[in-house]
């Protein structure tokens, strides 16, 4: 018999004759939810994410372009990466960037690795949604915009459409039906890397990247 | 694995035996600076867990759902196992089983030892500890590098964790400060953290860049998806497993649960009890290897399952409830003895109140049957476990396997290695009387009698304290004047 054999006898041996009931989720959700306006929604969010020290910039479907250049010229960004072909790229290819070199992701990530560890400044995604009970942005990184284009260079820039955000983490996966099918790798994240391991002391930057900046497009305008 | 070759390779391997554990608890509550930094760092997590459940209302119906989770998922778990193995197998990961920690390794080198691996990058996995790994890995010649900051510093150190979520908790910076100095080339002294963590980041940096393996743990894995969920905030565990061409998983046979659903209500309720965020910085649902149009990630991701004594645990309808554990730490935070005699003094991988119901299932009885003792029974680790574990239950529940004649529970390996006739016989004695009022009330009267001829020396009890002696007249008695 292979181990894997002797596990599964050892706990079909113990296990009980019947299973429990499915715990039901609702239950606890349902009553919790919140009557609340997609305004309110987002300043949820923004206050949750702020809270984890990332910045929030609300602009609309015209003028994000310029609200990264603006923040590229100030960061004195030299590279930012991008992909090439989502329904972002064309807008932002569309518009002066000044100083900064704006570099689609291009090939494999062997081809790039060395340049993404060393060269490229900062990153920008997409946010597939929100949360807004606790501020995390959803991404599901895919071929147009690669894992690592989130994770390696030092700044990350994310534009998030407010429609998409939902009030928690259990509404999205359920109401998306993400058990449906998964990318290789979903993520949520809450601001940038940051570290308490050195006598409780937070510390930003730890591993991934050391700001996290979020460009909003609210149909409501810039004004949240 | 405690082999001497091993033990020089690198950090000691910290487990002690029974008798060594009185005197490592002795020791660390004679250390006042450990008692501070502990007792500093638990007042600082409950505190931050405490501002995360405003609601009590929230924080009960959460915990019950929880709860729930975790025994209804246990209730199903080798169908559960077989449903994860058949999803991920689909999704591209490689699943093996391991019913011991060598082979659990051996496993983990050979796929090493095919990819002719010089360097594996770790994410933190407390299981992984719990096999030894980094020796294995080293005995064989194989880099083993911690990138969780905290696990990094222990590792520099020669040390274990002292805490499963806060591994470096027991070190002060300025201890870290000349660690980086001593160990790290080109440092120089600074015992400022964002200084400290950028010199670790860089040095890591390097080392993700050139890794040939990642390896991580698992927070909770998905049945119906076949979905390895990792949870962390600094993004080492990113890295791991997304920058190495092989990615290796490890983790405790427990973890699943079969919706995708089901671990929403789970990490909520982790990150808020176990370091007091309302969500960690990262959460990582990995669901394969690259494949089709992705242009990173790892070529293969394998998947270890571990049994180490879990099975043995699951055996038992009562014992089976600590399976039901999410790793918060939150019962260690808790426990007076934790804060007073901090990680190390247990000398097992997993210190404190889980520590002390989980171990005796992964090492035996033999070395671990005073553990189930080194507790007050006061109950707060029962009362803030986000899964609700009756903690102080299955500490007595242990006591009484350690210290019950031998044979009398051969399902649980080492049952009765604290067993002592004398102390048994003493103890059904007393029972006997106690059950019996009128032998009670015979015997209390001449205690009272002859209490002059009570020893002075009465074992344990006069270490510290003055002797016992019976009062001059009963309670009953006394009352009875009264009226
Ligand atoms: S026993 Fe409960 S409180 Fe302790 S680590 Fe496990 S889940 Fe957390």
């Amino acid at each position: 018999m292979s181990a894997r054999e002797r596990i599964l006898a050892k706990l079909r041996k113990a296990r009980p004759e019947l299973p429990l009931r499915q715990p039901s989720l609702d239950a606890h959700y349902a009553p919790r939810a919140r009557d609340e306006s997609r305004q309110e929604r987002l300043a949820r969010f923004r206050t949750g994410i702020e809270g984890f020290h990332a910045d929030v910039h609300i602009s609309t479907a015209d003028n994000w372009p310029q609200v990264l250049a603006t923040l590229c010229a100030e960061k004195n960004i030299q590279t930012l990466m991008y992909g090439a072909s989502t329904q972002a790229a064309p807008q932002l290819e569309g518009t002066p960037f000044g100083g900064t070199t704006l570099r689609p992701w291009a090939g494999r990530f062997e081809d790039i690795k060395t340049d993404l560890f060393h060269r490229v400044d900062a990153g920008f995604t997409l946010a597939r949604g929100a949360i807004a009970e606790t501020g995390s942005l959803i991404l599901w990184p895919s071929g147009e915009e690669p894992r690592t284009l989130s994770l390696i260079p030092p700044i990350h820039f994310v534009l998030l459409d407010a429609a998409t955000i939902h009030p928690t983490f259990y509404d999205a996966l359920v109401g998306e039906n993400w058990a449906g099918g998964l990318p290789t790798n979903a993520l949520l994240i809450s601001g940038p890397s940051k570290t308490a391991d050195i006598q409780q002391t937070l510390a930003y930057g730890a591993h991934g990247p050391k700001e996290l900046i979020v460009i909003v497009i609210n149909v409501e305008g810039e004004r949240a | 694995m405690s082999t001497p070759a091993q033990q020089s390779s690198g950090q000691p391997i910290a487990f002690v035996s029974a008798q060594a554990l009185r005197a490592r608890m002795h020791d660390a509550v004679n250390d006042p600076h450990l008692r501070q930094s502990f007792r500093g760092a638990m007042d600082f997590l409950m505190a931050k867990r405490a501002a995360q459940f405003p609601d009590q209302g929230e924080l009960d119906s959460l915990r019950s759902l929880s709860e729930s989770i975790r025994q209804y998922s246990l209730s199903r778990l080798p169908d559960l196992l077989e449903q994860l193995e058949s999803n991920l197998t689909r999704n591209g990961v490689q699943v093996h089983w391991a019913e011991t920690p060598e082979e659990a390794n051996a496993i983990m080198l050979g796929i090493a030892q095919r990819h002719a691996a010089k360097l594996i990058v770790k994410g933190k996995s407390m299981v992984s500890e719990e096999i030894e790994f980094n020796h294995a890995m080293e005995a064989a010649g194989v880099g083993a590098l911690e990138s969780d900051m905290g696990e990094y510093i222990v590792q520099l150190a020669g040390e274990k964790p002292s805490h499963i979520i806060m591994p470096a908790i027991h070190q002060t910076k300025q201890q870290i400060a000349k660690l980086f100095a001593e160990h790290i080339p080109g440092v120089d002294y600074t015992d400022n953290v964002d200084a400290l963590i950028q010199i670790g980041r860089r040095v890591l940096r390097e080392k993700f860049e050139i890794a040939d393996i990642g390896l991580s743990g698992v927070n909770f894995a998905v049945a119906e998806t076949g979905t390895l969920c990792l949870v962390e905030n600094e993004g080492n565990g990113r890295m791991c497993t997304t920058v190495p061409k092989v990615h290796i998983a490890i983790t405790g046979i427990e973890k699943v649960v079969e919706k995708l659903e089901h671990v929403a209500p789970l990490f909520s309720i982790l990150t808020r009890s176990a370091t007091g965020q309302a969500v960690s910085t990262y959460f990582n649902m990995i669901s394969g290897p690259r494949r089709g149009e992705d242009k990173d990630g790892p070529e293969e991701v394998h998947l270890v399952l571990l049994d180490n004594g879990r099975s043995q645990a699951y055996a038992d309808e009562q014992l089976r409830k600590t399976l039901q554990c999410i790793r918060c730490g939150a019962c260690m935070n808790h426990c007076p003895v934790y804060t007073r005699i901090g990680g190390h003094a247990y000398g097992t991988t997993y210190p404190g109140p889980i520590g002390k119901i989980v171990s005796p299932h992964m090492m035996g009885l033999e070395q671990t049957h005073l553990l189930p003792t080194a507790s007050s029974l006061c109950g707060a680790c029962g009362e803030v476990c986000p899964v609700k574990i009756p903690i102080p239950e299955l500490l007595i529940r242990l006591r009484g396997e350690a210290n019950s004649a031998p044979q009398a529970n051969p399902a649980m390996v080492g049952q009765g290695a604290g067993y002592d006739p004398k102390i048994s016989l003493l103890w059904k004695m007393w029972a006997r009387l106690y059950a019996r009022p009128a032998t009670y009330r015979a015997f209390s009267w001449l205690a009272t009698r002859f209490r002059a001829l009570t020893p002075r020396q009465q074992s344990g009890w006069t270490a510290a304290r003055t002797p016992l002696k019976p009062a001059s007249r009963r309670l009953r008695d006394m009352v009875k004047d009264r009226r």
